[in-house]
């Protein structure tokens, strides 16, 4: 690789640290501190029943160890469950009443939640650590019919969706950090989007981690009713940190008949340090069902952040015709690790599936692309796609594709393209030649071998996303 | 603008130029001609930058030494090179491609960058001139190109980011009559007293269409010859033995 001295690379945007004073649960994973993450939250019975249900699970549970990221032991006393600045003890009703502190925050981080509100049309929830301070449009929204709030809101003010809903695609019990995320989690986002209604805007999340020694457990649930129609992103940032913070959420969607879900998600979590010093621990489960026939679940992921990101984005296709996709980025530089894919689980006849995923992988870092489909007995007639494409920088970091298929029935077809390549010096040298810079030319180059990815995003976010595909693999050559 | 001062280069600790010779003054055109494997690619990369050889002998471009200089470096002083085999990038653009490399030329010189608009405009104009057909530029860098599209692609290119020197290699092989006059074009519209060019062919057809000042003929690293446009005829009927 070319030998020069490239501009000293950019540091972590983001990094910065919001001086708030803030209200935390003790230190500690116990019954105690759930009843106070409860008592906090309003909550009635039945969900802390929920919660405690989900703790006296995971008692007796392991953490996966199966992917290949191995991390030192996470020692789950030590860390607090709970961390809300002390401005928001209840939720502002209007953008007028939120500390001007958050608003500074959130205008850093490149949402300037009170303009966003007059120009862009954009609906945000912004979760600060543990609570949502904010949402924006909400009475557009509801003009439609559409629920979007935090799911603290929804708990209290939807009980009867929440509890039809919640855990319906990811059971309590499903894995230690679904289990976790169970009994602690915090905030996040809830939408429901009623029959035959098209969600006008954009939907967002823009979850910050501020709070040291905090672990954040976010929880999101989206129902897409009969027909109807929503497009939602979430990105995340986090201040840099030598230790490293833990983020388990749990995501789940349900599409009803003829209804259709696109969810992107744009995750920048702080990676850590070039020397693989600090950064997020990304260890997300996220699962959608297409529920009704004809129902249709899109994942759009960019991975550029967290020291670790272990997620596989999912499709239980039980509805007949309906299709699942799952898009994906994942780029590692320095010593940053992924271990992403997604599962298919085919269970309707005619169902189909797309996968097309994209990994970069630079300086010492180690990207994984794991993933199932399962084509059911019953699921006649189903298709599956699969490409999968890494690509290398350097010769210390490293690229796997562990594809695991399961097709059984005989009418039924998967397909699975895998390559992987080095970035074509050839390719840089024209580049080069033609004025760009070694990081243009390799922001040009990746962003070409991303494409048929990043046109998935939503325009609003399509830009930036190329943007942070540059500005990920800066200083990963030379 | 270009002097090359007993040029030595080689690759893997082969020997490619060995001991070349060239000034170009602003405003001249020099042919170069020579047998396969002869080094007239090596000679163009070097001059563009490209790494991996090792070189001594002196290489000044208006005045200074560029052999310390990277390749973007040079193509931002402007120097600019039409590859013999032109790269193919997946997914990017190739409008998109010119406007970022427009802009990154631009920006080092200290203009101001164009914007779309104004970029598409200009894209717009110049390929018509040229009379090159605009679909290639709503598709990706190169990729499906017939080997005459990427040839017509490069003299765009050349034509837009407006170099000092530009190095033409082999540009004219495998060109039809009309796209040969396409090449030609781009030259000539281009040439004034104060541009030069370096333009590497195998054949004398490209030479009517743009008349060389010099015609060098390179063989085994060494310019062996030096003549007007005549020689070129001359190389055309009797091909390189006598020169050796
Ligand atoms: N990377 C390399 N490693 C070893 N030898 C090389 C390398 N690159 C070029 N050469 C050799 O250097 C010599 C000169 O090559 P060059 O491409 O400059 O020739 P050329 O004059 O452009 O030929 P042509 O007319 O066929 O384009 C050839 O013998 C070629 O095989
Ligand atoms: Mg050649």
């Amino acid at each position: 690789m070319k030998q020069q001295t490239l501009e000293k690379s950019k540091e972590y945007k983001y990094g910065f640290v919001t001086d708030i004073e803030s209200v935390k649960a003790p230190k500690g994973l116990n019954e105690d501190v759930i009843k106070f993450i409860s008592k906090i939250k309003k909550e009635p019975k039945w969900m802390l029943d929920w919660r405690l249900k989900a703790f006296s699970r995971i008692q007796n549970m392991k953490e996966p160890n199966w992917q290949k990221p191995k991390y030192p032991k996470i020692n789950y006393q030590d860390l607090y469950y709970y961390s809300a600045p002390k401005s928001v003890k209840d939720k502002p009703k209007s953008l007028d009443e939120v500390d001007p502190k958050l608003l500074e925050t959130y205008k850093k981080l490149g949402i300037p939640l009170k303009e966003q509100e007059k120009l862009s049309g954009v609906a945000v929830d912004a979760v600060f650590d543990s609570v949502s301070v904010a949402t924006t449009f909400k009475d557009k929204l509801t003009e439609k019919g559409i629920i979007f709030c935090s799911i603290s809101e929804a708990i209290q003010k939807y009980p009867d969706l929440v509890k039809k809903y919640l855990g319906s695609v990811i059971p309590i019990t499903d894995h230690y950090f679904a289990t976790l995320n169970s009994a602690v989690f915090t905030d996040g986002s809830f939408v429901y989007v009623p029959q035959g209604v098209r969600c006008p805007m954009e939907l967002s999340t823009y979850f910050r981690i501020n709070a040291s020694d905090t672990g954040q457990f976010e929880r999101t649930l989206i129902i897409a009713d009969k027909g109807s129609y929503v497009s939602y992103l979430e990105g995340c940032t986090a201040p840099m940190r030598d230790e490293n913070q833990l983020h388990a959420a749990n995501v789940e969607l349900i599409a009803l008949d003829d209804a259709e879900i696109k969810y992107s998600t744009v995750q920048n979590w702080y990676p850590g340090d070039k020397n693989g010093k600090g950064g997020i621990y990304n260890f997300v489960t996220k699962r959608g069902a297409c529920r009704g026939k004809n129902s249709k679940i899109s994942w759009t992921q960019v991975e550029t952040g967290s020291a670790i990101t272990w997620k596989y984005p999912s499709c239980i296709l039980q509805g007949d015709n309906s299709v699942g996709e799952f898009y994906s980025i994942a780029i590692t530089n320095n010593y940053q690790k992924a271990d992403t894919g997604t599962k298919m689980i085919h269970l309707g006849k005619n169902t189909k599936s797309k996968i097309i995923s994209k990994g970069i992988s630079a300086g010492y870092a180690d990207n994984t692309y794991r993933g199932l489909v399962d084509i059911n007995k019953k699921a006649l007639n189903s298709r599956n796609f699969t490409q999968c494409d890494s690509l290398l920088m350097g010769n210390k970091c490293g690229a796997h594709t562990i594809p695991y298929i399961k097709n059984k029935n005989h009418t039924s077809v998967v397909e699975h393209e895998a390559t992987t390549s080095k970035i074509n010096e050839e390719q840089l040298y024209y580049c080069n030649q033609r004025g760009l810079n070694q990081e243009e030319a390799i922001g040009l180059i990746v962003n070409g071998f991303c494409k048929e990815v990043l046109q998935q995003l939503p325009m609003e976010f399509a830009v930036e996303a190329q943007k942070l595909v540059g500005i990920s693999l800066e200083g990963s050559v030379g | 603008m270009l002097e090359i001062k007993d040029l030595k280069a080689s690759i893997n600790k082969k020997a490619i130029l060995k001991g070349l010779n060239l000034t170009i003054k602003p405003g001249e055109l020099h042919a170069i001609m020579g047998p396969n494997g002869s080094g007239k690619s090596t000679l163009a990369n070097i001059l563009s930058g490209k790494e991996g050889y090792e070189i001594s002998g002196e290489l000044n471009f208006n005045g200074e030494s560029i052999k310390e200089i990277s390749v973007e470096k040079r193509a931002q002083k402007g120097i600019f090179l039409a590859f013999q085999y032109p790269l193919e990038i997946p997914g990017v653009n190739t409008n998109n491609f010119l406007k970022t490399s427009l802009n990154s030329v631009r920006k080092a010189r200290g203009e101001k960058e164009l914007d779309t608009l104004s970029f598409l405009k200009l894209i717009k104009k110049t390929s018509y001139e040229l009379g090159i057909d605009e679909g290639i530029l709503s598709r990706q860098l190169n990729v499906g190109f017939s080997g005459g599209e990427k040839k017509k692609n490069e003299i765009l290119q050349m034509k837009i980011l407006n170099p000092k020197l530009s190095i033409l290699d082999e540009t004219d092989s495998g060109l039809d009559i009309d796209a040969i006059k396409i090449v030609a074009k781009g030259v000539n519209t281009l040439r004034n007293d104060k541009k030069s060019f370096l333009i590497i062919t195998h054949y004398q057809r490209l030479l009517d269409y743009i008349k060389p000042d010099f015609v060098h003929v390179l063989s085994h690293g060494k310019i062996v010859k030096t003549g007007c446009s005549e020689l070129a005829q001359e190389l055309e009927k009797t091909g390189y033995k006598k020169i050796n």
